[in-house]
């Protein structure tokens, strides 16, 4: 059986996406691997999660779609700049690793692990969950869909049961 | 208000902006929030120039995404003082792409020109180019006058990038010349005038 990142990496190619942002996140470890060895996609490293909103609203201007890699806590640093994408109405897709959710470690995660929701979709993102690994990849395929298909901005949220848990050696 | 010593500075902001797209042939142009944005549709509203009426400190970002995308087409961004200072890591995510087709041009007027010209920190020796180039954006420079401009311009246009140049222009306040700012018409225009039939995908 692959591992549910693999189905996803298959999506994004799928999709067309050939430009893949991100701030790293554990959970994100082995789709940013496949994104940096894929020959038709461009892996780009942020200092700062907004700096992908900007970014993927500049790839669509050129022609190209893109994907932006995170975990919850970098939600809050994307707010203004997802007034660019809904005041041009550039397509945006989104994949959340979340934490503060199920089984956290540290209480430092738990603002953003609650309220990533609910700030997003203020911020006009529309957001999906998915909590069982053999789910992701449709949830991200009809993510991928509506962002491209139809100008929108989406994100998936992807359960924290769906990561390996962070102990910090305890 | 105190006279400050950008408001004696040589280089004036319309005249770099018409400089800049003179010869514009195929380029095509970021214009960050504010004056930057009035400049460059002073120079010459042009269906290729994307000007921003937000996203403070995601120019030279949009910039990078452009590139990336038309590694064939020279990408300008034209930002301001505060909107580039407000994205400083813009230069290292940059710097670590290294792409060859994008100039940054910087219209450092040292003030905050929307707001009610508040000093930015470049008024303090804050230097842009500097940053820049300790982010690894290596010919990273500063032009303060009109020679520095002449040879600049064909480094800002031509030459392998990334570039960056710090201009420093007049602080002044200009008549405004807006752009259109629905941003849909700004976003489809661009893509039309780029990508032709390829825009409705």
């Amino acid at each position: 059986m692959t591992h549910w990142t693999d189905d996803v990496f298959e999506v994004l190619v799928e999709a067309g996406v050939r430009q893949a942002a991100y701030v790293p996140d554990a959970g994100h470890t082995r789709l940013i691997q496949r994104c940096h060895a894929a020959k038709r996609i461009t892996a780009v490293p942020l200092t700062t999660e907004e700096e992908g909103i900007a970014l993927l609203a500049g790839a669509w201007l050129g022609g190209q779609r893109g994907v932006l890699l995170m975990q919850s806590s970098g939600v809050g640093n994307c707010i203004n700049m997802l007034s660019l994408a809904s005041a041009c109405e550039f397509p945006l897709l989104m994949l959340v690793t979340m934490r503060g959710q199920w089984r956290e470690f540290n209480p430092w995660q738990l603002p953003m692990g609650r309220n990533a929701k609910r700030i997003l979709t203020a911020a006009g993102v529309a957001c999906d969950t998915v909590a069982e690994p053999a789910r992701v990849a449709a949830v991200v395929a009809n993510a991928a869909a509506g962002a491209f298909g139809n100008a929108d901005r989406r994100a998936v949220l992807l359960h924290q049961k769906l990561m390996a848990r962070k102990t910090f050696g305890r | 208000m105190a006279t400050t010593r950008s408001e004696k500075f040589p280089l004036r902001r319309r005249d770099v902006a018409k400089a800049l797209i003179a010869n514009r042939g195929r380029l095509l142009v970021v214009a960050g929030l504010g004056a930057p944005a009035w400049d460059m549709t002073a120079a010459g509203d042009d269906d290729l120039n994307f000007p921003l009426w937000g996203a403070m400190g995601g120019a030279a970002m949009i910039g990078l995404g452009l590139a990336l995308a038309q590694p064939r087409r020279r990408v300008l961004v034209v930002t301001g003082d505060g909107e580039m200072l407000m994205g400083l890591g813009a230069f290292a995510t940059i710097a670590v792409q290294r792409p060859s087709n994008l100039a940054i041009v910087v219209f450092d007027n040292e003030h905050y020109g929307e707001t009610g010209m508040q000093l930015t920190h470049t008024a303090h020796d804050v230097d842009l180019e500097g940053i820049a180039r300790a982010a690894g954006i290596r010919g990273a420079s500063t032009v303060r006058d009109r020679a520095g401009l002449a040879k600049a311009l064909s480094v800002i246009l031509k030459k392998p990038g990334p570039v960056f140049y710090d201009i420093k222009v007049r602080a002044e306040n200009l008549e405004f010349v807006l752009p259109p700012k629905d941003g849909t018409v700004l976003k489809d225009r661009f893509r039309k005038a780029l990508l032709g039939r390829n825009a409705a995908r």
